[in-house]
């Protein structure tokens, strides 16, 4: 047991380590169920790990699975051929070149229009909105980000594609362009609440400093709000590409799903379009995972698709991760 | 008015615009749902099994498939992401297994769902011989819905007073005494909230089951772990976009989003309103 005297030379550490530091100082003391203690604690650690196993399990196991395709086929196949048909007798196509292009266009259109539209929302939340009504919003928003998104695919299906439909006078309106702007719905809610948060954790002295430079609110939240959060807004952005382009169900049943090409030639020139059907990655692997034959190339390439999508996401996330955590990491210091 | 004050209220009308518009489409999902939807509501609805090749009768195999594969996975997922919870803020020390624990949770929840129905193929039906059934559709929903679990029960730990766990200590409990018996109680209504927004989440979930166990149509319930299953979301998909008579079952379509949706709502809407009460009661 420490003695009463020992307290005094007990310096105590830095704030954040204090509880933990007191804890243990007190439970040295504590000899009877030590054994039992140090089992729970290490039973406890293996549950901690589970998470990290099961990332390593994942980014092996696609590895493992789409190697066989990838030595059959050859990366450079997947990555830049356009001919997609791996289950053909006579001559199998792999080419993912459509669905990756088509998952970058559906998303980058689904950003260019949840983009502004989210910041300028999440500015309205965050400075311009009065205290009660942004308490009324947030949860708002919440309810905007629980719909499944089978059911956003639904409501892309039969609201959304016959008005594009008819807008644009097309026979169908599953184009790229609707799942797009259902994916652009989608990840509203993920851009509105971050990027707002991004706003409201600016330090409130630096909108003072504004004010008494005689600047309007508006002119603080434009030069001093905006750029002093672009960190954590740029990280909202990219948690939303993420999410955008791991979509399955919406786009599935809003884009259209044909095999070909997303771009149009204009003088000769392939440009990027989204007013015809599009198949994403995860549409490809939803449309032909439940059916395939187990163990043949067919199979094994689908697993490249998914590791074309695992490593596209991981990358985006991991990004907007280290943004965000330097972002916090100077609000903090200030 | 000057120049600097036109310039702000056209800046906060246009933002107000925005915002309006974000409202505008939720209450527009909310609107073309409930209206299309409560046509068809009706108890015979919800109890009956699909008829007639899915032309008529209800939906009762797909909400009786969701209860269970949604039960199930957050029976799997609850245990593990509490304790993974447990062990990263009362045990840890900062260092670099947690700042890698921590980053493989934010990694986790950012993989797409149709690459965990990938996972739940290949490696819990193919090569683990599970097969397309319930217990690969769960464990594969479990997995996805871990990291939710964890940071939503780290959240709940977070939240208890360091003051519990130190009265508990300097009275001579030891560590473990400490957190079941001062910091898991008080952690509870934290972790279910959290739990249940999971299994909100988790009925939702339409591609990983798919892939993995979800069936098309299915004249019995199922009866074992080993079984196929139908569930809403996959119904839902089915009716609007498989169906050889799709205008003729939109009808039918509506009614299985309003069922889905309201199912969502209202594990949500419990799960805050239950949290508020707990606030509530809280003394400290």
């Amino acid at each position: 047991m420490p003695e009463l005297g020992d307290a005094k030379k007990i310096q105590l550490p830095l704030r954040g380590q204090r509880d933990a530091y007191i804890a243990d100082k007190l439970t040295e003391g504590v000899k009877k169920s030590h054994l039992a203690n140090f089992f729970i604690e290490k039973f406890f650690f293996l549950c901690g790990l589970t998470t990290i196993v099961i990332l390593v399990l994942i980014l092996g196991f696609l590895l493992d699975k789409s190697w066989p395709a990838i030595q059959e086929v050859g990366l450079q196949e997947f990555l830049f051929q356009t001919r997609w048909m791996p289950s053909s007798p006579i001559e199998a196509g792999f080419g993912a070149l459509p669905f990756i292009l088509g998952s970058i266009f559906v998303t980058v259109g689904a950003l260019i229009i949840a983009v502004p539209w989210g910041i300028f929302s999440a500015v309205y939340i965050g400075e311009v909105a009065p205290f009660r009504l942004k308490e009324a919003l947030k949860p708002l928003i919440e309810i905007l980000a629980i719909f499944p998104s089978v059911v956003m695919g639904f409501i892309a299906l039969v609201v959304l594609a016959p008005l594009i439909g008819e807008i644009f006078g097309l026979t169908s309106g599953l184009i790229g362009l609707t799942g797009a702007i259902i994916l652009g719905i989608m990840t509203l809610p993920t851009i509105i609440s971050i990027a707002e948060d991004a706003i409201t954790s600016v330090p409130n002295d630096y909108r003072e400093a504004a004010y008494a430079l005689g600047a309007s609110r508006w002119q603080t939240v434009r030069y001093v709000s905006l750029p002093a959060a672009s960190s954590g807004i740029v990280a909202a952005i990219m948690l939303g590409f993420g999410r955008a382009v791991g979509e399955t169900m919406a786009v599935l049943m809003a884009a259209g799903n044909a095999l070909s090409m997303p771009v149009r030639e204009i003088l000769g020139l392939p440009f990027p379009t989204l007013m015809k059907s599009v198949r994403t990655l995860t549409a490809n692997i939803a449309i032909e995972g439940s059916d395939v034959a187990w163990g043949s190339l067919h199979y094994h390439s689908l697993f490249v698709l998914g590791l074309i999508l695992f490593i596209m996401t991981f990358a985006v996330n991991l990004i907007a991760d280290i943004m965000l955590t330097r972002f916090q990491e100077v609000n903090r210091n200030e | 008015m000057n120049k600097k004050d036109r310039q702000q209220a056209i800046w906060f009308t246009v933002s107000g615009f925005f915002m309006l518009m974000t409202l505008a489409v939720l209450a527009a999902i909310l609107y073309s749902i409930f209206k299309s939807g409560a046509a068809v509501i009706s108890w015979e609805f919800l109890v009956d099994a699909p008829r007639r090749n899915m032309t008529a009768g209800g939906i009762m195999p797909a909400l009786v498939g969701t209860f269970y594969v949604s039960s199930l996975t957050v029976l799997i997922a609850v245990p593990l992401g509490i304790t993974s919870a447990i062990y990263l803020n009362e045990y840890a020390r900062q260092g670099t297994i947690v700042r890698i624990i921590r980053l493989s949770i934010r990694n986790l929840s950012g993989v797409p769902s149709i690459v965990y129905g990938l996972f739940g193929l290949g490696l819990l039906a193919a090569t683990f011989r599970l097969g397309t059934s319930l217990l690969t559709s769960a464990l594969t929903l479990a997995i996805m819905s871990l990291p939710w679990v964890i940071t939503a029960s780290e959240e709940a730990l977070k939240a208890v007073p360091a003051s519990f766990r130190e009265g508990g200590l300097a009275l001579g409990a030891t560590k473990w005494q400490t957190i079941r018996q001062l910091v898991l109680p008080n952690a509870v209504p934290g972790m279910a909230t959290g739990s249940i927004l999971a299994l909100a989440r988790a009925a939702g979930e339409t591609a990983p089951i798919i892939l993995t166990g979800a069936a098309f149509f299915l004249p019995n319930l199922p009866t074992a772990l080993s079984d196929r299953f139908m569930a809403l979301p996959y119904h839902l998909f089915i009716l609007s976009t498989q169906h050889t008579q799709i205008e003729r079952v939109r009808p039918l379509a509506y009614g299985t989003a309003l069922v889905l949706v309201a199912l969502v709502l209202l594990l949500n809407m419990a799960a805050i309103i239950w949290r508020y009460q707990m606030r509530k009661k809280q003394t400290w």
